[in-house]
């Protein structure tokens, strides 16, 4: 079925966030926070901040003015959409003592139905491996469903590619194919500064069809894919996809663990930023008198010692094993585990690395070869 | 259903700014919670009322800097069931540990018109290199927050949720941008314990390193960012030697460096 692409002009676009306000969502969008792009509510007539831009590479972010007011010229920051549908902190329940006895008191409380605008394509192939993770086996995760289940999700694809960006050899963007409500193409030609709508859900058709947005036409979408396909085209970074599983996982002795570990710093930031990454970890707190307790979810990482200890001591002791760990649950176990690869080339983990280290040369460095102690590989 | 009898808490003060022992002072909206939970029994900072011990719960404040503070820790430690040493001089020497890279000798000469009357050690030590100390609550001062964490954690038999991992994981989970990435700002956070909640990085400041080394510092790799943006051998021996100077991995940093400057 041949979808209907729509074009919103640049001054109707706050029509389409206060459209999404009122059909019931609170509506988070990309906001300069304090020197790099976070999310925000979005309060007000629905105006966007224009001519936000950034430079990114291996452990370095400038978030910078230009004068071309496009609205979505930036790459990803450190936020990412994994801080509202699973929390960096959340309370899963607690407990009163009563008597003899005690009552369980809920935890933190639901948030009310979401629209999020500004979805890269990295980002919202991310969500569903979140969503293969926290829903998709034997045990769903509750306050993920709930955060998760409504969300309306408004798409921007790319047109500019991030300094540490590499989705397009991870077959994740620039462009979004499917999972979206509506998908944006921010557009500038001559003096016109408009966005071509795509709805991809029944829900993005009628927020549409509430703002009486004409048809794009076939140049207009045109234009749109190709300002995509440039933005993929001038990607610099790459990760090499094939046979990167059976690399890794013959190549556990590898020298470059050595080289990398000298360099990582275990510091976590990486995984913490990782759109993907889900570990957590639950911490019981009590009160002085032991009168009350709260059950707390909160981020965690395999960098830290805590997260691999077992049976009295953490199993990974060195920041070899605890790098490796990362690296090729990432990018070898998590295809064994969810059918897919962990990562999705947004470059988060390169550019807040304070060390600088960047996944995709790790990846070649281990590629390129050098003593093995396990099975020789291929060479992929 | 409360508890049969309130544990008897005891706060001993050795060489200390008595910042930390005021943390427990500070927990304003908490105190009376504390004081209804606990049996403050000794607690000269708080109330001139001793009663004797064993006490269930004593906290240390202090470094080890005089033969008196080292007899002393000892009847402290017969008197405690738990033993908790708290801040940066109790777990690490303290600021005052910086005597231990000269010779004290030069400093009391230098302070006082009768040196002879001073009797210091030559080096100032934490606690657990004299006694057995339950669990070493870093910072400084001391998190109150933690600090309430880990009281309320050997109340109730359980063990106090206080992570070794760096002062980054905190900037994450609050969404404080890194100064270190977004404005080239040294920050110590990579290799610091975390604990103050990335209370300098929110405020676009880098991390001085007040909780002592993290688990797996790795000193060497956050040497090199921090000459990358051009800080040199001697500001970085500076940034370890600070409240944390003998804590071992910050001593070796900082050593290190002082070796490569002087060859
Ligand atoms: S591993 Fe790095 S590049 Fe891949 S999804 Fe995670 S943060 Fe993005
Ligand atoms: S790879 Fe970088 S961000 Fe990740 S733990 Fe190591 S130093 Fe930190
Ligand atoms: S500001 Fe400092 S502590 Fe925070 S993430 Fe950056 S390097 Fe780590």
């Amino acid at each position: 079925m041949a979808v209907d692409v729509r074009v919103i002009e640049r001054s109707d676009l706050s029509a389409l966030l206060v459209a999404l306000r009122e059909a019931g969502y609170e509506v988070i969008a990309p906001v300069p926070g304090d020197g790099s792009i976070d999310y925000d509510v979005v309060t007000g007539d629905g105006e966007r901040p224009a001519g936000f831009s950034d430079e990114q590479g291996p452990g370095a972010y400038r978030l910078k003015m230009c004068d071309h007011e496009l609205l979505f010229d930036f790459a990803a920051g450190a936020s990412s959409w994994k801080k509202f549908l699973f929390p960096p902190s959340l309370t899963l329940f607690s407990a009163q003592r009563r008597q003899r006895s005690f009552e369980v008191l809920p935890g933190t409380a639901d948030p009310p139905p979401r629209a999020f605008l500004g979805v890269r394509a990295c980002d919202l192939a991310a969500i569903d491996i979140q969503d293969k993770i926290f829903l998709g086996g034997a045990f769903v995760d509750p306050s993920y469903r709930q955060r998760r289940k409504d969300v309306f999700i408004v798409a921007v694809n790319c047109t500019r590619a991030g300094g540490s960006c590499f989705c397009a050899s991870m077959g994740t963007g620039p462009r979004v194919s499917a999972g979206f409500d509506l998908a944006l193409t921010e557009l500038k030609i001559g003096e016109r500064h408009c966005f071509t709508a795509e709805p991809g859900s029944d829900r993005g058709e009628a927020v549409l069809a509430r703002l009486g947005s004409p048809p794009a036409g076939p140049a207009l979408e045109a234009e749109a894919r190709s300002a995509s396909a440039r933005c993929a085209a001038s990607m610099a970074r790459q990760m090499v996809t094939d046979g990167l599983r059976d690399l890794l996982v013959q190549n556990q002795e590898h020298p470059r663990w050595r080289d990398v570990a000298s360099r990582c710093l275990a510091c976590a930031n990486c995984t913490l930023v990782c759109p993907t990454c889900f570990c957590a970890t639950v911490q019981d707190v009590t009160d002085l008198a032991g009168e009350r307790a709260e059950r707390i979810r909160v981020w965690d990482s395999c960098f830290s010692a805590e997260h691999s200890h077992l049976h009295g001591a953490s199993v990974r002791r060195t920041t070899r094993s605890r790098y490796r760990q990362w690296m090729t649950h990432k990018l070898a176990y998590w295809i064994d585990q969810f059918g897919t690869s962990g990562c999705v080339g947004c470059g988060r983990c390169i550019t807040w690395c304070p060390a600088g280290i960047d996944i995709t040369e790790e990846a070649a460095a281990i590629r390129a070869g050098g003593a093995t102690t396990t099975a020789p590989n291929s060479g992929g | 259903m409360a508890r049969l009898r309130k544990p008897k808490l005891a706060v001993w003060k050795f060489s200390s700014c008595d910042g930390c022992q005021l943390s427990l002072l500070d927990c304003e909206s908490e105190l009376l919670a504390v004081a209804g939970a606990i049996d403050i029994a000794n607690f000269p900072e708080a109330s001139r009322a001793v009663t004797g011990g064993p006490y269930d719960l004593s906290l240390v404040e202090g470094s080890i800097t005089t033969p008196h503070d080292a007899e002393r820790i000892h009847r402290v430690r017969r008197l405690s069931r738990f033993l908790v040493s708290i801040g940066a001089c109790a777990t690490a020497g303290g600021i005052q540990a910086l005597r231990n890279f000269k010779d004290v000798r030069d400093f009391t000469a230098m302070v006082y018109a009768r040196p002879e009357y001073i009797d210091t050690l030559a080096r100032s030590t934490p606690i657990a290199d004299h006694v057995p100390v339950d669990f070493e609550l870093r910072g400084c001062p001391i998190s109150k927050a933690q600090l309430l964490e880990v009281a309320s954690a050997f109340l109730n038999s359980r063990r106090p949720n206080v992570p070794t991992y760096s002062v980054c994981m905190e900037c994450k989970r609050k969404g404080a941008t890194c100064v270190l990435v977004a404005s080239t700002t040294p920050c110590l956070g990579p290799v610091t314990q975390a604990g103050c909640g990335a209370l300098c990085p929110s405020y676009h400041r880098g991390c001085y390193g007040c909780f002592g080394p993290m688990e797996n510092a790795n000193t060497d790799s956050l040497n090199q960012r921090w000459q990358a943006l051009g800080a040199s051998a001697a500001d970085l021996v500076l940034a370890y030697r600070t409240f944390n100077a003998c804590a071992p991995a910050f001593r070796d940093a900082a050593a290190g460096l002082d070796a490569e400057r002087r060859p």
